[in-house]
């Protein structure tokens, strides 16, 4: 190329233009390094440290388990309480965790991307991993307790209970694309999320059964079928049925539409994976001067 | 699209075609003042301000351009533009080759991480791969002169060793675009002259150069052509010495 001749702009990248979740894959190893990061601070300057990850589940399992199963007696109708109080918990805590982390990522990151261009899809990804690495020691303890009362796994169970997991992840990731981008401007966003958090332990099945809601809904079939194709009940029963229900001898059944709505709430979460990302990217373009 | 003409000598790494950028002045920062504003019949929409007006250049290959102007003039919206922090309301910004600023020196740098986590941390936030680092670990710590404190976490540095680690990082990136704003103005007398030195070879090897900063002796000293920005317009393209003089008038 010379003085005078046509620029050929096709050669040429546009900065700050990316592809969004696909640029998280080019990038993995400073996801790792942010992931990295996000786990080695958290617990920085506190005495207990990790303990934390072990001692907030656990006082709040004690206090529904003292409510629900003791004082309302729920323990006399749903055979090994605890555990399916248990398996429900920590399905809505990697949520509720993953979700919050997810809607503050850029805020918190705000010096970076005020600064340097990355793919900022970046930021509430590695938010969402971290939280999935502190439910690990949930998983761990679920399992400890499920194989003490004499669990014995099936494949089919522990498929189920993993579909739930990346339904939860994922449904957390689109709803945390869609309001960290909103949070940016609208600080409100976070109160959202908040009120958001409150509603997901008891719009699902943690702290009761579905067949209490069935029995309440009776004359609004489509009102059940609602509140069963909300991927957190979903995922909330598919752990019921993989670690509690084999521990039981009771028979659980679930609604014969219960295959439905799964497929139901995979198409809510893939809605929300669709439009989080878009109005991300949205944001995106003015989160430099919004910060 | 119009078409661009080129305008260097040698091809352009960096073009700038007809640029505005008008940044929004808020008047509701919530739901509720929205919601307030609009019952009340006030504006809820923002008001513009118009930081850069049409602006136009191109940098060739290896060149050094520094970009003056008094303070609030759009020197640093320029190069938020060329490293894609911010978008272009209008015109284009085209790149060739792997974009790294100095602007964000220690942004990424987080104070309960030791020094090392840190190196490691920013240099893949610039880009760059696990290997690549390792292979250049030693060379930034010499750089840095920060010798054993690197295993101490960053918070206990003072802000000297801070800015020499950070800058160390970024100026070991590999990259063909190199965006350098105020920040020279780190460190002592010594490392000064380390960092200058180190950014001519950088330009002897072929790496395009802008630098922003009011210091007009250190932009004497390394660019050859400046380009003087006026309240958002674009007034001077042409030889630094030049360029130096229409800031001052």
């Amino acid at each position: 190329m010379s003085v005078g001749t046509r620029l050929d702009v096709s050669e040429y990248d546009v900065p700050g233009r990316g592809r969004g979740l696909l640029d998280v894959f080019q990038w993995r190893y400073l996801l790792r390094l942010l992931v990295r990061k996000g786990t080695a601070t958290r617990y920085r300057n506190s005495v207990l440290g990790w303990v934390w990850s072990y001692v907030k589940p656990a006082s709040q399992f004690l206090i529904y388990y003292f409510v629900m199963g003791i004082i309302l007696q729920f323990h006399r109708d749903v055979q090994n309480f605890a555990i399916y109080l248990f398996a429900g918990v920590v399905v809505v805590n990697l949520f509720n965790e993953a979700f919050g982390n997810a809607t503050n990522a850029i805020v918190d990151n705000r010096a970076l991307v005020k600064k340097i261009y990355l793919p900022r899809e970046l930021f509430p990804i590695a938010a969402i991993i971290v939280a999935f690495v502190h439910f690990l020691p949930q998983l761990v303890i679920l399992l400890l307790v499920c194989l003490l009362v004499g669990w014995t796994p099936t494949l089919l169970g522990l498929g189920g209970a993993l579909l739930g997991i990346i339904l939860v992840v994922a449904f957390a990731l689109g709803l945390g694309l869609f309001f960290s981008g909103l949070n940016v401007r609208f600080r409100d966003a976070q109160n959202f999320v908040d009120l958001i958090k409150m509603f997901s332990t008891w719009t699902s099945p943690v702290l009761y059964t579905w067949a209490l809601v069935a029995d309440a809904l009776r004359d609004h079939d489509w009102l059940l079928f609602l509140y069963m194709s909300n991927p957190l009940t979903v995922a909330v029963e598919l752990f019921h049925v993989g670690f509690w229900e084999p521990t039981t001898t009771q028979s659980y059944v679930l609604p014969e539409w219960f295959g439905y709505a799964s497929l139901v709430a995979v198409g809510v979460t893939l809605v929300a994976l669709v439009a989080g990302q878009w109005t991300f990217r949205r944001f995106e373009r003015t989160f430099a001067q919004d910060l | 699209m119009s078409q661009i003409i080129v305008e260097t000598t040698t091809s352009p790494c960096i073009v700038v075609d007809h640029v505005s950028k008008r940044f929004l002045r808020r008047n509701t920062h919530s739901f509720k003042e929205a919601f307030v504003s609009w019952i009340k019949r006030r504006k809820v929409r923002a008001d513009t301000f118009t930081a850069l007006d049409d602006i136009s250049f191109q940098i060739g290959q290896g060149e050094a351009v520094g970009i003056l102007g008094l303070n609030g003039s759009g020197k640093s919206t320029t190069l938020k533009l060329i490293s894609g922090v911010l978008e272009p309301d209008s015109g284009g910004v085209f790149t060739r080759g792997r974009v790294a600023g100095l602007i964000e020196v220690g942004a990424g740098f987080h104070p309960d991480l030791s020094g090392r986590e840190n190196v490691y941390l920013n240099a893949a936030i610039l880009g760059m791969g696990r290997k690549e680092i390792d292979e250049r670990f030693d060379d930034i710590v010499a750089f840095s002169e920060i010798g054993e404190f690197i295993d101490q976490e960053v918070k206990h540095y003072s802000s000297g060793m801070f800015m020499r680690l950070a800058f160390s990082v970024a100026i070991h990136v590999d990259v063909d675009i190199l965006l350098v704003d105020e920040v020279l103005s780190v460190g002592d007398a010594p490392f000064r002259a380390k960092c200058y030195t180190k950014i001519r070879e950088l330009t002897a090897r072929g790496v395009t150069m802008v630098v922003v900063s009011h210091d007009t002796k250190m932009i004497k000293e390394l660019c050859a052509r400046g380009i003087v920005i006026r309240k958002g317009r674009k007034i001077f393209d042409g030889a630094i010495d030049e360029a130096v003089d229409q800031v001052a008038r």
